[in-house]
């Protein structure tokens, strides 16, 4: 025998389901007013510092089909890359964003301020980048994923540099579509499938 | 407060405990689970820290699910019940200040959304959305009305376990986890496909609350206990890698 570990065991996910909105955000799932305040509506607040984007897309599934249920949350420091909560950091930006899909388009758009670079532990710069959460009916565990910057440096990011695959960072990185605007398309499953990460 | 001390890294996820992204028998999953093996990597700061959320963001109510919809005005019909438990990280510290969200069906086993169509009928009084925030020793409970177990469509003739639907923060953005809650006894557990697709029995009965009369109140409720394990951070004085170590 051995001494015993007394840790704990993670409890285990489970999928959202189609009606995560109702409890996530009520006014999208047409219960206007079940909260006086909803979570996550947008991730700034006016006069945050930067610039302000907009990035439009959509999340497929396997059959190239644009998802209609699912909910995306995004988490990101302010324009100098600081987080909520830490020292200096844009009293503005709250960080948090949570959205859907359109209905009829199928696409979401996430409007907010472009987020400066974080440190990496190992010493060195992450490139900007948008933390993003997935769930939606028939995904069992939420997918974490990131949405770099074509028009940033992303040469020296550590996470980009671990991909092997050189043509799958493109999934991570949000094209250039207008001044302030930006394309992210997310592919769950197949051809062109998004690098999703275990961190 | 007792802060949880944030330090190292997040603890890696075992994803043996976790449910299988692809599951035949739970038909929507296999269109929309990767292929491809995910990117492994040690958290950064972009993981590690994660949204607070100031008691002053909530309402009075809203973690009254009887009472919430109608603002106190009248009450929803069903089996009243008390869920409470304590959210705590794999090293067994309490997660304090955060944030619990849940969601679910009527009485009848019909959710109040727009795409619901369910002939159960809605509940005038009845929303079916709660939240709330965890106090210093992470506790939480919500009042609350026992779902309705409802059919849905995916093989011929399925149905969903007496559920509540729960959504927690911790204090990590990588801590961020969604699970389901169950009761004890309900014999369509073992029927259901979403259930199943943790193929580790010992972690699906963690999602599977016992009744707990101590906690009931009689002539009123009877209480349900539901902890919640989000993933803990690795502290050691051995943090700092040395360059080329
Ligand atoms: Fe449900």
């Amino acid at each position: 025998m051995v001494q015993k570990l007394d840790n704990l065991i993670e409890t285990a996910s489970q999928t959202a389901g189609p009606y995560v909105h109702i409890g996530l955000m009520p006014t999208y799932a047409g219960n206007a007013g079940a909260y006086e305040q909803e979570i996550g509506v947008s991730p700034i607040e006016e006069g945050a510092q930067g610039e302000v984007i907009e990035i439009v897309g959509s999340v497929f599934d396997g059959t190239g089909w644009a998802l209609r249920d699912a909910m995306i949350e995004s988490w990101q420091p302010d324009a100098a890359g600081k987080f909520p909560g830490q020292p200096d950091a844009d009293p503005k930006v709250t960080g948090l964003c949570r959205f859907a899909a359109d209905a009829e388009s199928g696409e979401f758009t996430l409007r907010t301020v472009k987020p400066g670079p974080v440190p990496h532990r190992t010493g060195g710069m992450q490139a900007p980048h948008i933390t993003l959460w997935i769930v939606a009916r028939g995904i069992n565990i939420g997918l974490n994923t990131r949405i770099y910057f074509e028009d940033e440096d992303n040469s020296a990011d550590p996470l980009l540099a671990r991909i092997e695959q050189k043509p799958r960072v493109d999934t991570l990185i949000a094209k250039k579509t207008g001044p302030g605007q930006y394309r992210f398309d997310i592919r769950l499953q197949g051809d062109g499938e998004t690098v999703f990460l275990d961190l | 407060m007792s802060k949880t001390p944030d330090l190292g890294p997040l603890i890696p996820r075992n994803r043996a405990i976790h449910p299988v992204p692809y599951d035949p028998d739970y038909k929507t999953s296999v269109a929309r689970s990767p292929n491809l093996p995910l990117l492994s990597m040690e958290s950064t700061p972009s993981e590690e820290h994660g949204p607070t959320f100031g008691h002053n963001a909530l309402g009075a109510l809203d973690n009254n699910l009887i009472l919430n919809w109608t603002r106190g005005a009248a009450p929803a019909v069903g089996e009243r019940i008390l869920m409470h438990g304590r959210v705590l990280d794999e090293l067994g510290r309490p997660v304090p200040e955060t944030l619990i969200e849940i969601w679910q069906a009527n009485a009848g086993g019909r959710y109040r959304h727009k795409k619901d169509t369910y002939f159960a009928p809605l509940d005038p009084n009845f929303g079916g959305c709660g939240r709330t925030i965890t106090d210093a020793e992470g506790r939480y409970q919500f009042l609350t009305i026992r779902p309705g177990a409802y059919p849905w469509p995916n093989r011929a003739n399925d149905w969903r376990p007496m559920h509540i639907h729960v959504s927690v923060f911790g204090r990590s953005f990588g801590q961020r986890l969604i699970t389901q809650m169950y009761f004890e006894g309900d014999p369509l557990i073992d029927h259901c496909p979403i259930a199943a697709t943790i193929k580790d029995r010992a972690q699906l009965d963690r999602l599977v609350a016992p009744l707990d009369m101590a906690h009931s109140r009689p002539l009123d409720f009877l209480a349900y206990k539901f902890d919640i394990v989000l993933r803990g951070r690795r502290q050691t004085m051995f943090e700092n890698k040395l360059e080329g170590m």
